[in-house]
């Protein structure tokens, strides 16, 4: 244990030493060029792109994140109860630790089911907006 | 049965008769260790994956592969590696420059630094730490972080919309993932991963077996752990992220060079750590089955049960690296509401019934598994 975090600590260390040893031999062996015309331009299929990618983007993602941290949350708060579950099996007040993982189960069941109702689920929320119609080619 | 070291203790007992050697103080052991560990093993890893995997495509699909690098073109990943090293480094001048250089750092550190904690043999846990497997989930999950970063800095809007897949995709299957390991830890009652080996047994004498059979629940488990490992690595059927056919290359579309290298080995690293995470918490880990090396006729020395402890874990996790390959040319991709619906109401509901079933079972078993309530049934 007293080795542990120092060892990942190590991990840590040299993993993100990676990243720029890699670029730093590469900017050693490649040959250093100006970006010519347009070649600086964002790719889109050879067209100049229009707009900017930079744009308020749809809350389905935002349900998505909320759904997962109440997931996530009670996900930290089941672990050390799972982790005791064992030797309260073995000292045979089992039913108790059980009680609890079912009421956490439980709970986020109940919220899953809130959500599945809701249809936050759902990833195309219904086409909303006036029926596009055919085009006709003249 | 002797606790499981880690492998700074190890190399530091092996070293203790030698001169110089021997005056290394631990923290310096835990360096050498993880050295050896990501340049040894991860790195020749994630660069040979990319050989390994285009061979095995072309097997599948009945071609001949690279074989032009070295006999059977075995060499082609170092043709890889240089032709990325000298290629034109390429940031898009529109975009976030500091995010853009920040997101391969995530990438490869997400799944670097998950090897500290995967058990590759009793004596050889780079850190056994009393909170390991959630060590590793948590510290994989950088990856998403580093696919959005990556994706809104390059500006590009294929980027974007692969990137945002990417977090909303990554993000989601960690639940399911979470809770395909709760069962596991519910058997062990420890996250220890050197205790969650340990206890899975070799299946003679006290008919501890691997957890994948501990009871019917686990096996599915295993499965749902199989599946979201896959969606976490942004594998095939879930790689929407990048799918080529609809998002030219996805997150990674500005990416070139050595950085989209990066990216790559990140993620073939991550399918080795998704593939070492089951083999521990489901496969036995470094257990043979049927077979104790620990407790030999004869005991055995350190370095040759470290060897055969290695070599069962990278023999067991590299079959899985292998079907997640093969499942590449295998299925079709999915559909992006689909691949949601899949992740929300197919896998969290069942692995949540997985977890109280678990439950369940230990609690009117008295924690027995499958396999010994069989062996007293028949009188074994």
């Amino acid at each position: 244990m007293e080795t542990g975090f120092i060892t990942v600590f190590w991990y840590f260390v040299i993993a993100a030493m990676v990243v720029p040893l890699m670029l730093g031999v590469g900017w050693l062996l490649r040959p250093k060029a100006k970006y010519v015309g347009k070649e600086g331009l964002a790719y889109e299929c050879g067209e100049d792109p229009v707009g900017s990618p930079w744009i308020k983007f749809n809350i389905r993602f935002y349900v998505i994140a909320i759904v997962f941290i109440i997931f996530d949350v009670e996900l930290v708060a089941i672990y050390p109860v799972a982790t005791m579950f064992k030797s309260a099996v073995l000292a045979g007040n089992g039913g108790l630790i059980f009680a609890e993982i079912f009421l956490f189960v439980g709970l986020l069941v109940a919220g899953l089911m809130y959500c599945w109702v809701r249809g936050d689920l759902e990833w195309v929320k219904g086409i909303s907006g006036p029926k596009r119609k055919e085009k006709v080619n003249a | 049965m002797n606790q499981s070291a880690a492998f700074a203790h190890t190399l530091q007992s092996w070293t203790s008769q030698l001169p110089i050697l021997s005056a290394f103080p631990l923290w310096a052991w835990a360096a050498i260790s993880a050295l050896g560990v990501i340049f040894l093993l991860a790195l020749p890893f994630g660069g040979l994956a990319t050989y390994v995997e285009r061979k095995i495509a072309a097997d599948i699909q009945d071609r001949i592969g690279p074989n032009r690098v070295g006999p059977i073109g075995i060499f082609q990943f170092a043709a890889d590696a240089v032709k990325m090293l000298a290629k034109e480094d390429f940031v898009p001048p529109g975009g976030d420059r500091f995010l853009f250089n920040l997101a391969p750092l995530f990438v490869v550190v997400g799944a670097l630094a998950a090897f500290a904690a995967l058990p590759l043999g009793k004596h050889l846990v780079g850190a056994d730490l009393n909170i390991g497997i959630f060590y590793i989930i948590s510290v994989t999950t950088l990856i998403a972080p580093g696919l959005l970063l990556g994706s809104w800095g390059s500006q590009n809007k294929w980027s974007l919309l692969g990137g945002l897949r990417a977090a909303a995709q990554i993000v989601s299957y960690e639940i399911p993932v979470a809770l395909a390991i709760l069962p596991v830890i519910l058997i062990s009652g420890t996250l220890q991963v050197g205790s969650i080996v340990e206890q899975q047994g070799w299946g003679v004498g006290d008919y501890h077996f691997w957890n994948i059979i501990h009871n019917p629940f686990t096996i599915i488990s295993f499965f749902l752990l199989f599946i979201g490992g896959l969606a976490e690595t942004n594998r095939i059927p879930f790689d929407l992220p990048e799918a080529e056919s609809e998002l030219v290359s996805g997150f990674n579309t500005e990416f070139s060079g050595m950085r989209f290298g990066l990216y790559a080995l990140g993620e073939f690293v991550d399918v080795f750590v998704m593939s070492a995470v089951l083999t521990t918490v489901y496969l036995g880990g470094w257990q043979l089955p049927f077979f104790n090396i620990d407790q030999w006729v004869i005991p055995l020395p350190t370095g040759i049960v470290a060897l055969v402890h290695f070599t069962v874990f990278m023999t067991k996790t590299l079959l899985l690296v292998f079907v997640v390959m093969w499942l590449r040319w295998t299925l079709p991709r999915l559909r992006v509401d689909q691949l949601m619906g899949l992740c929300w109401k197919g896998m969290v509901p069942l692995a949540l019934i997985n977890v109280t079933g678990t439950a369940l079972w230990m609690w009117i078993f008295k924690g027995q598994s499958l396999m010994q309530l069989l062996a007293k049934a028949f009188g074994g």
